[in-house]
């Protein structure tokens, strides 16, 4: 029975980070109708660029000793911003002029494939293959309830996960600029005809996607500390199956999937020799995919003739 | 006899490369290349079906490349030498060479079967939902593999040598050369004779409107699952002669970047082009091979003219960085590839008088 508890506090930690990738990959969706592919290592930059901010907090660049709450205070914005800098990069210079073009979507897509292979395999050449590991940043807590052990760290990932679900749920449903997002993803032909600005919209989703998973990518790093080129493409495919199987474009698809995938990851994982639990991601992806091909929180589309 | 001209001529080629390799007369190198660009064209024109002639976006054409090496070294292996699998060899190792063409024709079954894994799913999901399957699928492949104990899991399978050992024992001449150029021809004839088909027309009906295929009387169903099974079994043909080319697999070998690089040779060539497939996959491999000696050149290079920091080198990872942009530039200007929806005999009709594949 505890480690059944623990299993859950386990699965709901993994299931934070699989949500806030999955929101990501759902609001480009639900925007542009693109998948894009390179999103998680969108995540993996994130992680890249936390551990470089806060390196340089605490190294000797810095004239002031802070304390390490100040670098973690620091540290986190500085993240955000920067990654969703390289997002919206991305975008400006791979995705926008195919938009343009009005090129078929196949090509936006492939075109994001690509770019996820440049930024894991440009790490990788980049700065080679010696493991970084981020400098520890808070005091790890362990409280034991009943048994059950649970670390602060955790604590403060899924909180951070449900706080980012009511913020962008907020943002998306309840302000100007998520109506207009709605809107685009409505009709985008339409849009520019009310007189909003598509590409503005457009440059808010990304920054606003990359920014959650540059947090997500710290928040992963600071929980387990080695940081590797090829993190990101293996938790972002999870994370994009996590947002499929909720029904991509929809915000609550994404979070609900994201914690469903972590929970049937963690319990087959518990049950059965730990290899087989990518394999039985991917057929849960599959059988649903084939069961429901919109998701569970997914409208079908039907196509007139 | 005119028609023949073209046809000759690639059989002569054929046929001096096969005595080259014969002679002693070509390096080991220069040999595995060249059989390296026929699985290649193999893969890369079983990847046009699906992609080019039927528009749909597969991406994870590798993994039934994986079954396909897989299930005709296990094959192989067990019928042909001694083993830790299963002990003894069942068959007498001089029959190697009679059987090697049944043994890629299993392989390719058994990658066709898994072909069924997307195709099934194929009948109701379109494009980027069907991209995701593909790309589960190779991930499933490559996972149930690594899971299987019996055939190496993550370790991988070798003993592929040996069969070919027992081939050079019956008649020493350039097996896997010979196999690699008929294997090839066949494929590019079946792919051939299938597109140009009225069946096969069925299969560009399905990527220029679906629906009125459908209203055409095109059984959608079933020539979506004839050209992915064709396209996955044709790649796993490739897939067996990739595993005794090399004399060992591994899982690894088999995943989303290899699948890449069939889609770069796919869109490289132009969509819905045999002909430009082949020459993609030939353009391709050479480059591959070029960018083996160029990177470190560029690293000497840069290095005597002090642009690189000395702890910093260049590193084969680079042809990784350089391939997946070649696509994004490919996409960003020239999205229908070389020859763009066009056979080689479009380009320059003239040449039509010169072969004839009937």
């Amino acid at each position: 029975m505890e480690t059944l508890f623990q299993n859950v506090v386990n699965a709901l930690q993994w299931g934070s980070f699989y949500a806030l990738i999955a929101l990501g990959y759902t609001l480009v969706y639900g925007v542009l109708q693109l998948i894009n592919f390179a999103h998680g290592d969108i995540f993996m930059v994130g992680a890249y660029i936390a551990f470089f901010v806060a390196s340089f907090f605490l190294g000797d660049a810095v004239p002031f000793d802070l304390s390490r709450t100040a670098v973690l205070a620091l540290t986190i914005p500085l993240t955000m911003i920067l990654t969703s800098c390289v997002g919206v990069l991305l975008e400006r210079i791979a995705y926008k002029p195919l938009r343009r073009k009005g090129a078929h979507r196949l090509y936006v897509v492939i075109t994001a494939l690509m770019c996820g292979l440049i930024l894991e395999n440009g790490n990788l050449a980049l700065l080679g293959a010696s493991r970084r590991s981020l400098p520890e940043l808070i005091d790890k807590t362990v409280y034991t309830l009943g048994g059950i052990a649970v670390t602060n760290l955790k604590l403060w990932v899924i909180f951070t996960a449900v706080l980012v679900f009511v913020i962008l749920q907020f943002v998306v449903m309840r302000t100007k600029i998520g109506m207009a997002m709605r809107a685009v993803s409505w009709d985008k032909f339409a849009l520019p005809l009310m007189g909003i600005p598509l590409d503005t919209v457009i440059l808010f989703t990304f920054i606003l996607g990359s920014g959650i998973a540059g947090l997500g990518g710290m928040l992963f790093a600071m929980s387990y500390p080695v940081l590797d080129p090829y993190m990101g493409a293996m938790v972002g495919w999870k994370a994009f199956i996590a947002a499929v199987v909720g029904g991509i474009g929809d915000i609550r698809g994404a979070f609900i999937g994201g914690f469903l995938l972590a929970f049937i990851e963690i319990m087959v994982a518990a049950f059965l020799p730990s290899t087989f639990r990518d394999l039985f991601a991917f057929t849960i992806l599959l059988a649903i995919l084939w069961w429901r091909p919109t998701g569970l929180f997914g409208v079908p589309h039907t196509t007139k003739i | 006899m005119k028609k023949y001209t073209l046809n000759i001529l690639a059989l002569v080629v054929c046929l001096l490369l096969v005595v080259a390799a014969q002679m002693d007369m070509l390096d080991q190198y220069v040999l595995t290349i060249i059989m390296f660009i026929g699985i290649n064209i193999i893969f890369a024109s079983s990847l046009n079906l699906v992609n080019g002639y039927m528009g749909e976006f597969s991406c994870g054409h590798a993994g039934f490349m994986c079954i396909g090496a897989y299930a005709a070294s296990f094959l192989s292996v067990t019928l042909f030498t001694n083993n830790k699998i299963l002990g003894a060899a069942l068959l007498p190792p001089y029959l190697a060479p009679w059987l090697f063409l049944f043994i890629l024709l299993v392989g390719g079954i058994v990658a066709a079967l898994f072909g069924l894994v997307v195709a099934l799913p194929s009948f109701r999901t379109r494009g980027d939902y069907l991209a995701i399957i593909t790309i589960a699928a190779n991930y499933i492949i490559i996972s149930l593999i690594e899971n299987i104990d019996i055939i190496g899991g993550p370790r991988g399978l070798q003993g592929m040598r040996k069969v070919m050992n027992a081939m050079r024992h019956t008649l020493d001449i350039p097996w896997m050369l010979i196999w690699v150029i008929i294997v090839t021809g066949i494929s590019l004839l079946i792919l051939y004779r299938l597109v140009n088909s009225t069946y096969g027309k069925g299969i560009s009906a399905v990527c220029q409107d679906e629906v009125a295929a459908k209203i055409m009387s095109v059984n959608t169903d079933r020539v979506k699952m004839v050209a992915f099974m064709v396209s996955s079994g044709l790649a796993g043909v490739a897939g067996g002669l990739y595993a005794h080319m090399y004399g060992y697999i591994n899982p690894q070998a088999f995943n989303i970047l290899k699948s890449t690089e069939g889609l770069v040779m796919v869109y490289l060539g132009g969509m819905a082009s045999l002909s430009g497939s082949v020459l993609a996959a030939i353009l391709f491999t050479l480059l591959v091979e070029a960018l083996r000696f160029a990177i470190p050149a560029v690293d000497g290079a840069l290095h005597a003219i002090h642009v690189l920091p000395d702890g910093f080198e260049l590193s084969q990872v680079w042809k990784w960085v350089l391939i997946p942009l070649i696509l994004i530039l490919l996409m960003q200007f020239r999205p229908e590839g070389l020859l763009g929806n066009r056979e080689l005999t479009d380009v320059f009709p003239r040449l039509r008088r010169w072969f004839t594949l009937k």
